[in-house]
């Protein structure tokens, strides 16, 4: 437990979840960009949100980060309505929002430390510096950072507070993959002192690295919600055995490919072109989206 | 309009509820640090203080040096031309420091994503207000401060000696001052973006500057067009200053034919309470669903 927290209220919704999302929904006019989409996320978890672009990923967390009002539906973060939460609410919070083009006449230390006096318990200026890598640029005017450089005083200015809960909205876009194995190691250490975080990205690499669990949202609605490594359910994960017979190309999904190739071997000739292949978060993601919109078009031909 | 269900299972924790006065005590250090972050970010703002800082003493300077064989005054009491217009360049200032230098400022805010980050920390509005109307009065002391030297030092201006001319001045800097950083920032919610903020708010403050007697001598202006600018709050700021700097046989030449201190403390603290109430009824950290 971090100090200056009111102790009460933590034990007492210890076992509360940290987001809770009921049947939430958002339309604009006849277009509903978030159709009844339900998760919860538990203390200390990090919950990565998936999905193509425009899927409703970031309507759903500006809901949750009280920007923007929910047409139907239930929400609720630290046990407080987003669209209702005041002051108090939004100091026990973190948000690093997708995109900022603020003037940046100020330098990097001179920000966090401003920004550090809006919350009751900051942690060091010197510390989020130097955990997000920007040691050397400490004392340079925000516009004269680089894009990547900048990115990284949005997500310090998202954990100067010292939050519960940690909003980041598509962090690393724009990171070179140094840049991106540094910002995974901040999310690390920020997980292992009990930080809870609703992650959106467009990496399954990151959300593989990051992620206790995961929805996938398509048009949307949520697809599949789950742990990183049940995404797709276990069909989504039956190794493939691929290989050539005779110029047609074989493609068996078996939970046995040892056993498998073993009988393909039976007359002795080395089959072509033979891969066993696992298949990643993205490729199961990739037909998560795929199976939801050919469904789609089902539905609309009817 | 989101619809609320109680939730069984995440009750709302019990916040902390500081007192009214820690609060308050809050808001008012905030607001404090954050006069400070403004003012630091303005004068790095390479256009701003141009624009607005050094507009009205490089805008004295022109009208002293062009006319400088000129007369403003009468054969028994001449008047240089920058005497003539310091009271003018003075009202111009507040306009600028206050109602052009804000609308433009919080709808670059607005449009730039500034604001959306505030909305989402624990930063109270009241502090953003007070960082910013603190940073247009602490550069428009610094700007008049500069005009008033520039008039005297520079172009051998005679001010005035007697402690109540500056009392007057002081009020009447304080008022317009405040008036016109409130009225900025209801402003500040009419460009639809932040490229198009200054194409609104600036013609707005040329046309007020043009009518108001800053540019122009007021006395010059039809009777119509005096009594339209007289709706306006930089006319009454501008005939304040020029009952400061002014001779007193200008007098006869005002509306009334009186300096009308009390129709200057009126009208601007009209237009002061419009626009607290403007800005409190339309400003929103950002536009929810736009």
């Amino acid at each position: 437990m971090r100090a200056g927290q009111t102790g009460d209220d933590r034990s007492m919704n210890n076992t509360a979840p940290v987001v809770h999302v009921e049947d939430l929904g958002k339309t604009y006019g006849s277009f509903a960009a978030v159709d009844s989409v339900s998760f919860e996320i538990q203390r200390g978890e990090t919950f990565a949100l998936l999905g193509p672009n425009g899927a409703g990923k970031s309507t759903t967390i500006e809901i949750l980060e009280g920007y923007r009002d929910r047409t139907s539906g239930h929400a609720s973060v630290l046990g407080v309505d987003p669209g209702k939460g005041g002051l108090d609410w939004k100091a026990r919070l973190g948000i690093v929002l997708q995109s900022t083009g603020e003037s940046g006449n100020v330098t990097v230390r001179e920000q966090l430390t401003h920004f550090a006096g809006y919350y009751p318990n900051p942690r060091k200026v010197d510390e989020v510096i130097g955990a997000v890598g920007l040691d050397e640029e400490a004392s340079t005017l925000i516009r004269k950072l680089s894009g990547g450089q900048r990115r990284r005083v949005d997500v310090a200015l998202g954990i100067i507070g010292n939050p519960e809960m940690l909003f980041l909205d598509e962090p690393t876009t724009g990171f070179d993959p140094e840049a991106r194995q540094q910002f995974w190691q901040l999310i690390r250490s920020l997980k292992s002192d009990g930080t809870t975080i609703l992650l959106t990205t467009h990496y399954l690499d990151e959300a593989a690295q990051l992620g206790d669990r995961a929805g996938v949202i398509a048009g949307g609605t949520m697809i599949d919600i789950g742990a990183i490594d049940e995404l797709g359910g276990a069909e989504a994960r039956v190794p493939i055995v691929r290989w050539r017979d005779g110029g047609v190309r074989r493609e068996v999904r078996t939970h046995t490919p040892g056993a498998l190739v073993a009988s393909l071997m039976v007359d002795g000739a080395e089959p072509a072109g033979l891969e066993i292949i696992r298949p990643s978060l993205e490729d199961i993601y990739l037909q998560l989206v795929a199976d939801h919109a050919t469904a789609r078009e089902v539905e609309n031909a009817r | 309009m989101s619809t609320t269900t109680s939730t069984p299972t995440a009750a709302p924790g019990p916040i902390a509820k500081s007192s009214v006065g820690s609060r308050l005590g809050r808001n008012l250090t905030l607001g404090f640090s954050r006069i400070k972050y403004e003012v630091r970010a303005y004068f790095r703002q390479g256009d701003s203080v141009f624009f607005t800082f050094l507009f009205p003493v490089v805008m004295l300077t022109i009208f002293a040096v062009a006319f400088s064989e000129q007369n403003f005054g009468t054969e028994e009491e001449p008047l240089t031309a920058a005497a003539f217009y310091l009271p003018g360049m003075l009202a111009a200032g507040l306009l600028l420091s206050g109602l052009q230098n804000m609308a433009i400022d919080i709808a670059m805010e607005r449009s730039d994503g500034t604001l959306k980050r505030f909305a989402g920390t624990p930063l109270p509005v009241m502090s953003y207000f007070i960082g910013k109307i603190g940073q247009v009065f602490v550069t428009g002391v610094l700007q008049a401060t500069l005009v008033l030297v520039v008039a005297g030092v520079a172009f051998g201006v005679e001010l005035p000696s007697e402690p109540s001319k500056w009392l007057t001045f002081a009020w009447v800097f304080v008022l317009g001052v405040t008036t016109s950083a409130v009225l900025g920032i209801a402003l500040s919610a009419l460009p639809r973006s932040g490229k198009s903020a200054t194409a609104v708010v600036i013609p707005i403050a040329l046309v007020l500057q043009f009518i108001s007697g800053v540019y122009l001598g007021f006395s010059m202006l039809p009777t119509w067009l005096q009594n339209f600018a007289s709706v306006f709050p930089l006319k009454w700021m501008a005939q304040g200053m020029r009952e400061v700097f002014l001779p007193a046989s200008f007098e006869v030449l005002e509306q009334s034919e009186s300096w009308n201190l009390p129709g200057v403390a009126i009208a601007t603290g009209l237009w002061l309470v419009l626009g607290l109430i403007v800005t409190r009824l339309t400003f929103r950290w950002i536009r929810k669903d736009s």
